[in-house]
C-alpha cells in the first residue's frame, strides 16, 4: 500500500512541484509581557515574602518569557488569610450579584481571546489553533455557564440548603493552564467560595493575565488569589490549616500524597488525576472518522491530556486497514512552531516531560513493541517529540499501563466486545473511553460496562461546560462541569431532609 | 474495507466489476460518520494559506478549472467569448495559464473545438440526458457516442439517482458501465449529484459504484440543484477515491462543481486534495473545479497577492 510519504517522493521524482504551506505565524505583538510577575494576593500583584523568583520559558524556543514569584509558606498564608477575610462578604452576596462578576470575567476573556491564546501557546507550547479554538473559548464558556448557576443553587439542590464551604485551595496542571483555572474558579465563585489558586510552575502566565481580567472586573479583593510556584508551594497550600477544600488536577502520584496529607483534617477533596483511556474501534466503525478521532484523541495537545486516548483497541478484522490509515494520517500531521496557524502538533511542555516520554518510549521498544514514527523535520531548539505509534503491544507492557502524557499511541487488538470491555477496564485508571461503531445498541452495551467517567461514542476529546467530567479508580473522584460540578463546593443538608 | 479488492481491471477504460456484484460491493463500503466528517472538513478549511503557497494554489486552481456554461440560453457568441477567456484568462497578463477545459452542452461542441484548436484547453460536454439522467438508456448512450464522435475530449454524465436511491444497484452499475464503453477513449466524469443523495454513506457508495464502473473522474454536482459542492461532500468522495487507489492501484480524479465562486473556496478544496489524496492528485488530470464565475475572483486575488492591492472588477473581462 502506498502512503502519502511515498506518493510525495514519487511526485518529486517526476519533478512536479510539491505544495508547501508558507509560514502563517500568529503575531505575538498583542502580548505585553512584564519582566516580573508578583503574587496575586488581596487584589494586588505583590512581591513574594520568600524573596525567590523563577523563570518561565517558551518550550518551543527555550527562551525566557518572564520571571515569576515563588510563593513560600508565608506567602501562601497571606493568600489564605486574604481569601478568608474576603469570604465574609462574598459568601453573603446574592447569587445574582456574584453572577455579574462571572459574566464580566467571561466577556473579558472573549474580548481578549487572541491575547490569551497567543500567551497560552507561548508559555505552554500548544498549537495556536488549539488555544484559539479550544482552550480560550471553553474557558469563557465555563465562566458563562457557572454564572448562570450562581442564583439558582436552591433549584440545583432543592431542600438541601446549599451553602458555600469557605476557602478553596486549587492546584492546577500545565496542560490546559487557562482552561483548568476556569474549571476551578468558575464553580467555586458561583457557589460563594473564595479561592487560592496555584498554577503549574511551567505555565503560570495565562493565570496571571487572568488576574488582570479579575481586577478589571472589579471582583472584590481577596476573592481570588493566585500563588505561583512549584511542588512546595502546592504542598504549603494543601497543608494550610485554614483551607476548607482542596481541588487538585494533576498526576495520580501527587494526588495520593495530597490525600494522605489531608486525611483526618476534615478538608474536602476532589481529585482529577491521570488516565490511560482506550479508544475501541469495532469492525463496523466509520473508519476514516475513527482515524480522525484516534489521532485527535492522542495527538491533541501533544498527548498532554489526562483523558487522552493513549490506548487503541482494534477489532482484529480491521486492524490492518486501520493501521495503514493511521500511518498515512500521521504523515500529514504538521509538527513544529506552535505559533504557526497550520501546526497540528506543537512542543512538549518541558524538558522534564520530554525525558519522561523518551524513557517510556525506550521501554516500549525494549519490551518488544514495534514503533512507527513519521518522517518530519523537528526544530533544533525547544522540546519536541515525533508523533508515535506502537504495535505489537501487550497489556503487560509499560506503555500499555503507565500514563505517558505524550504523543504516543499503543495499539492492541481484540476479538469480541466482551474482550474489549475486559481490556479497556484492565487499568488502574478510569477517566475516559471512546467507542467507534455504527451500531447504536453496541454503543449503549459498551458504555454501560466501561469503568470510565466519560464515554465518547464516535468522537473523542469533546468538552462542554454542561457535561460533568471526572474519573473512576485512580483517575480520581469528584466531578467538574455541569450541575455535578457545583456539589464539591457546597455544604448541603443530608439527602431527604426538608 | 476491501471494497474493491476482488475487482479485476483488465485495462483502464473497462468496467471493474460485474453488475451482479454491485450490491455486495456497496455493502462493503465503510460507513461515514457525519459529525466526524464535517469536523475534519471544517478543520482543513481553516488552513491558513499565504503568499507563495497561495499564489501557487491560485495558479493551480486555474489550470484545474473547467470553465462552464450550461444554460438553455447559451449561444455561439457566448461560447466564443468563453473560449477566448479559457485560453487567455487575463489578456494583459501572459503569466496566467489557460484553464483545463470548457464544459458545455453538446450542440456547442463544434464551436468550442473551432475556437480552441491548437490550444491545450479541452472540450468537455455533458451528455446522457443531463441533468436528470432519466431519458431512455439507448438515447443516453447514443448522446454519449455522438458527443465523442463530434470530438469532445471529455464527457460529463450523471448517475441514475432514480435507480441508485431505489436500490437497483445492478441496473445503475450496468448503465454506468455501458456509458463507460460508449465514451470510448474520452475522459469520463460521473456526476453523483451529492446534494440529492441524502447522506454521506450514500455519497461514498455512489462514488465507489462510479469508480468501479470505470469512471475517470467522480464529480460532486450538476450545479442545477440547491446543494452543490461542499467541503464535506468533496472530502467524503476524496476519501473514497483514496481507498480505491490503495485497493486497486487505479487513480480516479475528483471534480467539485457548483457553488465554487471564491478563490478562498478553491484553495480550501486544494487543501482537501493535498491532505487527503496527496500531491499526486494536484494536477488537472486528477482534480478539477467546475465553475463559471470563479475565474475572475482568482485573477483578482492573484493581482492582489502580487501587488498588495485589489483592482476594481472592471479590470477583469466578463465573457
Amino acid at each position: 500500500m502506498a502512503n502519502i510519504a511515498k506518493r510525495a517522493s514519487s511526485a518529486l521524482e517526476e519533478s512536479q512541484p510539491v505544495w508547501e504551506y508558507a509560514d502563517a505565524i500568529e503575531s505575538t505583538e498583542i502580548v505585553k509581557l512584564e519582566d516580573r510577575y508578583g503574587l496575586f494576593i488581596g487584589g494586588e500583584l505583590v512581591e513574594p515574602k520568600s524573596g525567590r523568583w523563577f523563570e518561565t520559558i517558551n518550550p518551543a524556543t527555550e527562551e525566557t518569557l518572564a520571571e515569576v514569584a515563588e510563593a513560600g509558606p508565608e506567602d501562601v498564608d497571606l493568600a489564605v488569610r486574604a481569601a478568608r477575610t474576603a469570604s465574609t462578604k462574598w459568601r453573603k452576596l446574592p447569587g445574582s450579584e456574584r453572577a455579574k462578576y462571572l459574566y464580566r470575567i467571561a466577556r473579558q476573556i472573549q474580548e481578549r481571546a487572541r491575547e490569551f491564546a497567543v500567551l497560552e501557546t507561548m508559555d505552554g507550547g500548544k498549537p495556536i489553533k488549539e488555544s484559539r479554538d479550544v482552550d480560550v473559548p471553553l474557558a469563557a464558556a465555563h465562566f458563562f455557564y457557572y454564572a448562570g448557576w450562581a442564583d439558582k443553587l436552591e433549584y440545583a439542590f432543592p431542600n438541601r440548603g446549599p451553602r458555600p464551604i469557605g476557602v478553596a485551595g486549587q492546584v492546577i496542571p500545565w496542560n490546559f493552564p487557562l482552561l483548568m483555572a476556569a474549571w476551578k474558579l468558575a464553580p467555586a465563585l458561583a457557589t460563594g467560595n473564595t479561592v487560592v489558586l496555584k498554577p503549574a510552575e511551567t505555565t503560570p502566565l495565562t493565570a496571571l493575565l487572568l488576574s488582570q481580567v479579575i481586577r478589571e472586573a472589579e471582583l472584590p479583593p481577596g476573592v481570588v488569589n493566585i500563588v505561583t510556584g512549584a511542588g512546595p508551594t502546592g504542598a504549603a497550600l494543601v497543608e494550610h490549616d485554614d483551607i476548607d477544600k482542596i481541588a487538585f488536577t494533576g498526576s495520580t502520584e501527587v494526588g495520593k500524597v495530597i490525600r494522605r496529607t489531608i486525611a483526618g483534617t476534615g478538608k474536602r477533596l476532589t481529585l482529577e488525576l491521570g488516565g490511560k483511556a482506550a479508544n475501541i474501534a469495532f469492525e463496523d466503525a466509520p473508519l476514516d472518522q475513527a482515524v480522525e478521532g484516534i489521532i485527535n484523541g492522542i495527538f491533541f495537545n501533544q498527548g498532554h491530556v489526562c483523558c487522552a486516548g493513549s490506548r487503541l483497541l482494534v477489532q482484529e478484522p480491521v486492524f490492518e486497514p486501520l493501521l495503514e490509515k493511521l500511518k498515512d494520517r500521521l504523515q500529514t500531521l504538521r509538527v513544529g512552531n506552535p505559533l504557526d496557524k497550520n501546526t497540528d502538533v506543537g512542543a512538549i511542555n518541558s524538558r522534564a516531560q520530554l525525558e519522561k516520554i523518551e524513557e517510556l518510549v525506550a521501554s516500549g521498544v525494549d519490551e518488544g513493541g514495534e514503533m512507527y514514527q513519521p518522517e518530519c523535520v523537528l526544530p533544533e531548539r525547544g522540546f519536541w517529540f515525533r508523533p508515535t505509534l506502537f504495535t505489537k503491544v501487550s497489556q503487560s507492557h509499560r506503555i500499555a499501563r503507565e500514563e505517558i502524557f505524550g504523543p504516543v499511541l499503543s495499539i492492541l487488538t481484540f476479538r469480541t466486545p466482551a474482550e474489549a470491555v475486559e481490556k479497556a477496564n484492565n487499568t488502574p485508571y478510569g477517566l475516559s473511553a471512546g467507542i467507534w461503531t455504527e451500531k447504536g445498541s453496541r454503543i449503549l452495551w459498551m458504555a454501560e460496562r466501561m469503568k470510565a467517567g466519560v464515554v465518547w461514542a464516535n468522537t473523542f476529546n469533546r468538552f462542554d461546560p454542561t457535561s460533568p467530567f471526572g474519573g473512576y479508580k485512580e483517575s480520581g473522584f469528584g466531578r467538574e462541569g455541569g450541575l455535578q460540578g457545583l456539589e464539591p463546593y457546597l455544604d448541603l443538608d443530608p439527602n431527604g431532609s426538608s | 474495507m476491501s471494497q474493491a479488492a476482488e475487482i479485476d481491471r483488465p485495462r483502464p477504460g473497462l468496467a471493474l466489476s460485474a453488475p451482479k456484484d454491485a450490491r455486495r460491493l456497496l455493502a462493503r463500503v465503510p460507513a461515514v460518520d457525519a459529525v466526524g466528517l464535517e469536523e475534519r472538513a471544517a478543520s482543513l478549511g481553516k488552513r491558513s494559506i499565504k503568499r507563495d503557497s497561495k499564489l501557487w494554489a491560485l495558479d493551480l486552481a486555474i489550470r484545474c478549472m473547467d470553465l462552464t456554461t450550461l444554460e438553455g440560453v447559451d449561444t455561439v457568441g457566448k461560447v466564443v467569448a468563453m473560449c477566448a477567456k479559457a485560453v487567455r484568462p487575463n489578456p494583459v497578463d501572459p503569466s496566467i495559464p489557460p484553464v483545463a477545459a470548457v464544459c458545455l452542452y453538446p450542440h456547442l461542441i463544434p464551436v468550442a473545438l473551432g475556437q480552441l484548436e491548437g490550444t491545450s484547453v479541452k472540450v468537455a460536454s455533458v451528455a446522457g440526458s443531463f441533468p436528470a439522467g432519466l431519458g431512455p438508456l439507448d438515447a443516453r448512450l447514443t448522446e454519449i457516442r455522438e458527443v465523442v464522435a463530434i470530438g469532445a475530449h471529455e464527457v460529463d454524465i450523471v448517475l441514475n439517482r432514480s435507480s441508485f436511491l431505489g436500490g437497483q444497484y445492478a441496473q445503475c452499475f450496468e448503465e454506468l458501465a455501458a456509458a463507460r464503453e460508449a465514451a470510448g477513449d474520452a475522459h469520463l466524469k460521473v456526476i453523483i449529484e451529492a446534494g440529492e443523495l441524502g447522506s454521506y454513506d450514500r455519497i461514498r457508495q455512489a462514488s465507489v459504484l462510479a469508480m468501479a464502473a470505470g469512471a475517470d473522474f467522480i464529480k460532486t454536482s450538476t450545479g442545477k440543484i440547491g446543494v452543490n459542492a461542499t467541503l464535506p461532500n468533496a472530502l467524503c468522495m476524496m476519501e473514497a477515491a483514496r481507498d480505491f487507489f490503495h485497493e486497486t492501484g487505479h487513480r480516479v480524479g475528483v471534480k467539485v462543481a457548483g457553488g465554487v465562486r471564491a478563490s478562498k473556496q478553491a484553495v480550501q478544496y486544494l487543501v482537501l486534495v493535498y491532505e487527503t489524496l496527496g500531491p499526486d492528485w494536484m494536477t488537472p488530470d486528477l482534480f478539477r473545479i467546475g465553475a463559471s464565475t470563479l475565474l475572475n475572483d482568482v485573477l483578482m486575488q492573484i493581482d492582489k497577492e502580487r501587488t498588495g492591492r485589489y483592482q476594481g472588477p472592471d479590470y477583469y473581462t466578463i465573457d
